[in-house]
């Protein structure tokens, strides 16, 4: 019997860092096997933000570059402009994306550049050990929300993919999850669709992937992908929120 | 080729052009958005990318990001916008990422003043970004110079795998000067191959491409910290550039001072001259790598009995001087830099109070 399954080419063989039961193993996974299955490996960049992603190029087999703190958009759009010939994507956290580097992807979104940018949303900086973000949700523990997010200090969590669809630029911006088969089967159809959209030259392309931080939401990673299930769901509704055909 | 009067702000945008760089990413900024001006006009005439980024940080990573990818790129600022980009300049430095950027130095601190200034050139030549890294500074005495460093600052930024900043100032970019394109100051784009994140298929291997400045490793950090300090080893013994005016006189005075500060140091030695007393000038070029040797040399000339900075700062390339001169001559020090440019009278009359 033939190999039926094997990992994508795009994914180098070194073991991740990540935690047990984080779910950026599976995206980086998702990201790697739309990259095989347009054939761009060798004319893919990848941009890694600050956050647990930071060391993404040893997981990922293409070229890459790394960014500082939020201003993976920025250099995106730098790469993109001058040789558009390149895919080009970023993988940002919420941390990286939705508060440091708030600026660089809302003007990358609206300039409409031609990158994708997955974004993962786990409601927690995890890097620095569980500091509260920008999507940390209401009344959830952080470290520096000992007594849990006080909404009325802080505001409420953003959304970025409800935000971002209110730009006028023509996009794709989704949120998806992956908590479930269910959804991760859904999550690597946007991923492949985000990344479609950038080899037609059409579009920025956006997607929010719904994630786990077992580690810092001091949870295992079953009562994690529950939690995320119950609490974030709510609030972080899946779905497209914008395509260019809007 | 015949001289054409120019602005030096438009000149500066052209010798990027007439030195094969076309990509061009920038925020605006008085007294020098006269740049992004004309580049918005003439870089589509040549197929180029111009792009107006949402603010200074962010244009640092554009640049980052274009020069990590192998092209050639530039952008220009002054001295606020150059606090900002300081994050990039760290990160462009220690990724060894080649990348021109132009201060057009405005009055600081805070917001200052929109007038020509010498104030950024700790900034320029010590850091301003964190960490153990240098630029290659050159700074331009005038419009014709701008253009000429201007074109040899992608070649050096190439040679280097470095930022090279051009420090000008708010009249160097205001004035216009007559100006020669010199085309045998455009270099041929260095091979990026074996570091560029150009795309695995552009340069035709298997092997991909990392552009990074993260090493969690100790010794790997330390490495890495050895080979920039080998650049900039390197840049001390092959790129100083200086000039030294009224030297071959038994000069009683050395002045030191650089850009458009020594414009108006010139008029003031030829004005001393007629009344009989010599002045010598020594004039960096490049203010990192400094010219360390040569103006000792120029210092401890027999008949120098002492030296004076005069800036338009509060004082800051005269700390190199001192460091240089190692206490066998006084330094003295002259600055003004509310955006007035001290005047050959006053210089004069500062230098006589030496005598």
């Amino acid at each position: 019997m033939g190999k039926t399954f094997s990992k994508p080419k795009a994914l180098s063989d070194n073991h991740t860092h990540y935690c047990p039961g984080c779910t950026h193993g599976i995206v980086h996974r998702l990201v790697a096997e739309a990259i095989d299955e347009l054939g761009v490996q060798d004319r893919t960049v990848g941009i890694a933000p600050v956050g647990c992603a930071v060391m993404a190029y040893n997981y990922f087999d293409c070229d890459f570059q790394e960014a500082a703190h939020g201003r993976a958009p920025a250099m995106a759009t730098g790469i993109k402009r001058v040789r558009p010939d390149l895919i080009v994507f970023t993988y940002q956290g919420d941390g990286d994306l939705a508060s440091i580097g708030m600026g660089e992807i809302m003007h990358a979104a609206n300039r409409g550049e031609k990158f994708t940018v997955i974004f993962i949303n786990n409601a927690i900086y995890g890097m620095t050990g569980g500091q509260m973000a920008p999507t940390t949700m209401p009344n959830q523990r952080a470290t520096t929300a000992p007594m849990g997010r006080d909404t009325a200090q802080t505001g409420m969590p953003l959304r970025m993919s409800n935000i971002l669809s209110q730009l006028v630029t023509p996009a794709y911006v989704t949120r998806q999850a992956v908590l479930k088969p269910q959804q991760v089967n859904k999550a690597k159809k946007a991923i492949k669709k985000a990344f479609e959209y950038q080899v037609e030259g059409r579009c920025f392309s956006f997607v929010e992937v719904i994630s786990t931080c077992p580690t810092n939401w001091g949870m295992t990673p079953l009562e994690a992908l529950k939690w995320a299930e119950d609490e974030l769901l709510p609030y972080y509704e899946l779905g497209d929120y914008k395509t260019p055909e809007d | 080729m015949a001289k054409v009067l120019m602005k030096g702000n438009e000149a500066i945008a052209e010798a990027a052009i007439r030195a094969g760089c076309t990509n061009y990413f920038a925020y605006p900024i008085t007294p020098q958005s006269e740049v992004a001006e004309y580049l918005a006009k003439r870089l589509p005439e040549v197929d180029g990318v111009f792009l107006q980024g949402e603010s200074e940080v962010a244009v640092g990573y554009m640049i980052f990001g274009a020069a990590g990818a192998g092209e050639r790129v530039m952008t220009t600022s002054s001295s606020p916008g150059v606090s900002l980009m300081s994050e990039a300049l760290s990160y462009i430095a220690a990724a060894q990422c080649p990348a021109v950027f132009v201060n057009i130095v405005r009055g600081g601190p805070g917001l200052g003043g929109i007038l020509p200034s010498q104030g950024d050139y700790f900034q320029a030549t010590k850091g301003g970004g964190h960490g153990d890294y240098h630029l290659l500074v050159l700074a331009p005495d005038g419009v014709q110079e701008a253009v000429e460093m201007t074109m040899q600052a992608f070649t050096l930024a190439e040679k280097y795998r470095n930022p090279v900043m051009i420090l000008g100032d708010g009249m160097i970019g205001q004035m216009m000067e007559p100006v020669e394109f010199r085309d045998d100051l455009k270099s041929e784009p260095s091979n990026k191959d074996d570091w560029a994140t150009n795309g695995m298929s552009t340069r035709g291997s298997k092997k991909r491409n990392l552009v990074k400045s993260l090493f969690l490793d100790p010794a790997e950090l330390n490495n890495n910290n050895l080979v920039l300090k080998a650049k900039y080893d390197q840049m001390k013994r092959e790129e100083v550039q200086f000039e030294i005016y009224n030297d071959d006189t038994d000069y009683q005075v050395l002045i030191t001072s650089y850009g458009t500060m020594s414009r108006v140091c010139r008029t003031a030695i030829d004005m001393l001259k007629d009344e009989g007393i010599d002045v010598a000038m020594f004039r960096p070029k490049t203010l990192f790598p400094f010219p360390e040797k040569a103006v000792y040399d120029a210092a401890v000339k027999e008949s120098c009995k002492s030296v004076i900075s005069i800036e338009m700062s509060m004082g800051q390339m005269v700390e190199d001087v001192e460091r240089c001169v190692k206490g066998q001559r006084p330094v003295e020090f002259y600055g003004e830099c509310g955006g007035e440019i001290p005047s050959p009278e006053k210089i004069i009359e500062i230098v006589k109070g030496l005598i």
